[in-house]
């Protein structure tokens, strides 16, 4: 059974998204860029507005639900106010960041894709983010560090928790 | 009436340039951390030192060295500075015309620049990759403009296939081959993609590229329109790279409003359109299939081969689809002539590689060699051998389809066919150099796991092989393995690669299969039963 939408009540973000629809003259063929839109905006998927984009699309809600799972990079759940991305790559595979994601388990019990229950800290997993030359890498809030012991990549984690409350 | 536009480009950009007696040039990639930092500072030392009109401080690309960031580099003295930090700045715009600062300094003759051969990668680190102006000075889009005056293209089909050029992002098809089929296709509209999709994890030639020479690129997606017959070009592009989406959307504009994008552009015949497509983390988007599906707005499903994407590619129509290296070839390919390209590395294999040296060295960073170049001269000059302490036990090319060669054979050319032989692949050029303290059933493991996640699901053997397969490795990472187990590892890791769909099931098993071979030993020190250690003995 189809779902039945309301038109986001947001209108200025609900424009924005339009907008990208529009610039791909409403083809189906825009549902990627547009997922991306609204991941930019909302920080994730929320279902009512792929339901709207759905429509908008003239597209079956059934694919954009399969789209929006298929690749890494969507999330269907809101992430926290901070996010800790830990680059898994090869390189930095190598260089030890295997270690720091059991030490993000231990010390803070998040596993990547969890979120804290008091929605302070995301743990993200990230594939490469192409500084291999920088490995071990991660993000803090997009703020890239790299070429660090375990021991100091640790550190710079914990402080920048600390800092961030 | 193009041509004196352009000209006259040029000669304004020179002339400005020519104003300043120092141009100093700071890395802006991603691998040089801080480097927006560094150039303010520098900048606002050459405001307090009134030097305006006598420094040029401008951000360039990837400079190359990564391990050695943030760098800087003075003009014209070819004085490079490592890890600079803003708090530098003033003492390094102190210096200019002076001696330099010897704690700063990398010495010039370093393996790490002398032994490389850049063809591709020469304006990377030397030009503003924003800037048009800049890349027109150093003889930017002069190919384009030599082919649309006086080349048909047929022309360039025959240069591109007497070149010898091979797809550079990974499985080594004859470019030229492609390209001719692409032109002789029938049917319309054709295509143009641009693979920017760059999953591997350990590689990063192409975000450098897309970062640094973005209008080198364009040029070659242009010119790769004009031989095939193209009118509208996609490039696909990984949403994980911010910088090169920024960068390529800026060069994209600047192209555009020069009437080197667009109708006629610079008053041929040729009209192309490019738009920028973010992938949105899928490996398997690489796959071609995958990655036309992708763009149509749809999961990344991979479909059988034939039809090629050449006669039946994007929304059915025939479509040219090459990696961001193979079109970064072209400009320079075209200027020089095929025999140039030709006469550079074996006989199969021509013209120059760009890898991503990275893992247990000391130098790690961007780098391009001659193909045909030992392992062991880029592992030992250009990296300039392992970290303190550390020796060498693998070098990892190709990713998860690649496999490892070990340091006994670090004498093999690097080729399409000798990595071949040695069970691993070029893959786009990722090169990760492994130590002692990396365990290769580990590695295996993780790049296992990498594929079970990575599956698109659709073919069984790939969805339900890589989880078997990475089952089994848990085992024999935790001492619990049996010879069965081998025997059933080796067997599924053969099944995989016969019978899946796609390129990242058929290739998934290349680790696994290096690592047996090589490494058998770590993996029977991992079944603890009488019988593994009656197989050891001789």
């Amino acid at each position: 059974m189809p779902t039945v939408t309301r038109q986001p009540i947001d209108d200025r973000r609900w424009q924005r998204i339009v907008q990208t629809m529009q610039r791909h003259n409403n083809r189906p063929d825009a549902l990627i860029e547009t997922l991306h839109t609204v991941q930019d905006i909302y920080g994730y998927l929320d279902s009512t507005i792929l339901s709207a984009v759905a429509n908008h699309l003239k597209i079956p809600p059934a694919r954009v639900f399969g789209v929006a799972t298929f690749y890494n990079h969507f999330s269907l759940k809101p992430k926290g106010d901070h996010t800790l991305v830990i680059c898994t790559g090869t390189a930095c595979h190598v260089k030890g960041n295997d270690q720091v994601l059991a030490w993000m388990h231990e010390h803070h019990h998040l596993a990547p894709g969890e979120t804290s229950a008091d929605n302070r800290l995301s743990l993200v997993e990230a594939r490469c983010v192409g500084a291999c030359a920088l490995a071990p890498v991660i993000l803090c809030d997009g703020v890239l560090t790299g070429r660090k012991t375990f021991e100091e990549t640790t550190m710079v984690i914990e402080e920048w928790l600390g800092n961030a409350s | 009436m193009h041509r004196e536009k352009i000209d006259r480009i040029i000669t304004e950009h020179r002339q400005f340039l020519d104003q300043f007696n120092h141009h100093v040039f700071v890395c802006s990639g991603l691998g040089c951390p801080r480097n927006d930092e560094i150039r303010r500072a520098l900048e606002r030392a050459v405001q307090t030192q009134h030097l305006q009109d006598a420094v040029l401080i401008r951000k360039v690309g990837c400079m190359g060295l990564c391990s050695a960031g943030p760098l800087v580099l003075i003009q014209p003295q070819e004085l490079m500075y490592q890890g600079v930090q803003p708090e530098d700045a003033e003492e390094i715009i102190a210096s200019l015309g002076k001696s330099p600062i010897q704690r700063l300094l990398l010495p010039a003759d370093l393996a790490f620049f002398t032994r490389q051969h850049k063809n591709v990668l020469r304006l990377s680190g030397r030009i503003d990759p924003e800037s048009l102006p800049d890349y027109l000075v150093a003889g930017g889009y002069q190919a384009l403009l030599k082919t649309l005056a006086t080349l048909q293209p047929p022309d360039i089909l025959r240069s591109i296939q007497d070149s010898g050029l091979r797809g550079r992002g990974g499985a080594g098809y004859p470019t030229g081959l492609k390209w001719a089929t692409v032109a002789k296709a029938q049917g319309s509209p054709k295509y143009l993609i641009c693979n920017a999709d760059e999953g591997d994890p350990g590689a990063f030639m192409d975000r450098s590229l897309l970062e640094s020479t973005p209008h080198a690129i364009l040029e070659g997606m242009i010119m790769a329109a004009y031989a095939v017959g193209a009118s509208q070009g996609f490039i696909y592009i990984r949403a994980e790279y911010p910088l090169a989406v920024q960068r390529l959307k800026r060069v994209i504009r600047d192209a555009e409003q020069n009437n080197l994008l667009g109708h006629s552009i610079c008053g041929s015949n040729l009209n192309f359109h490019i738009q920028i497509r973010l992938g949105a983390g899928a490996f398997v988007c690489g796959e071609e299939t995958a990655l036309i599906r992708s763009i149509e707005g749809k999961r990344g499903l991979p479909r059988p081969r034939p039809p090629y994407p050449a006669e039946k590619g994007l929304w059915g129509c025939p479509t040219l689809i090459n990696n961001v290296e193979t079109y970064a070839n072209i400009p320079p390919l075209i200027t020089h002539g095929p025999e140039w390209c030709a006469n550079l590395g074996t006989d199969k294999s021509r013209g120059t590689k760009v890898f991503a040296l990275t893992g247990r060295v000391r130098h790690t960073g961007l780098i391009e060699v001659p193909m045909g170049m030992r392992l062991r001269e880029i592992v030992d000059d250009i990296g300039g051998g392992l970290t303190e302490g550390h020796t060498l036990k693998a070098v990892q090319t190709g990713g998860p389809s690649g496999g490892c060669i070990p340091a006994a054979l670090l004498d093999t050319p690097v080729s399409y066919e000798s990595l071949n032989e040695l069970g691993s692949i070029m893959g786009s050029g990722g090169m990760i150099v492994i130590d002692e303290t990396s365990s290769m059933v580990d590695i295996v493991t993780y790049f296992m796991a990498f594929c079970r996640d990575e599956s698109c699901g659709k073919c069984t053997p790939c969805r339900v092989g890589t989880a078997q397969i990475h089952n089994l490795l848990i085992k024999f990472q935790n001492h619990r393995a049996t010879m069965a187990d081998l025997e059933m590892l080796e067997w599924l890791c053969d099944l995989l690669k016969n019978t899946s769909l796609c390129g990242l099931g058929q290739s998934a098993p290349n680790p696994v299969l290096s690592a047996l071979r090589f490494f058998r030993r770590e993996f029977l020190d991992c079944i603890a039963t009488e019988q593994a250690h009656e197989e050891v003995k001789p």
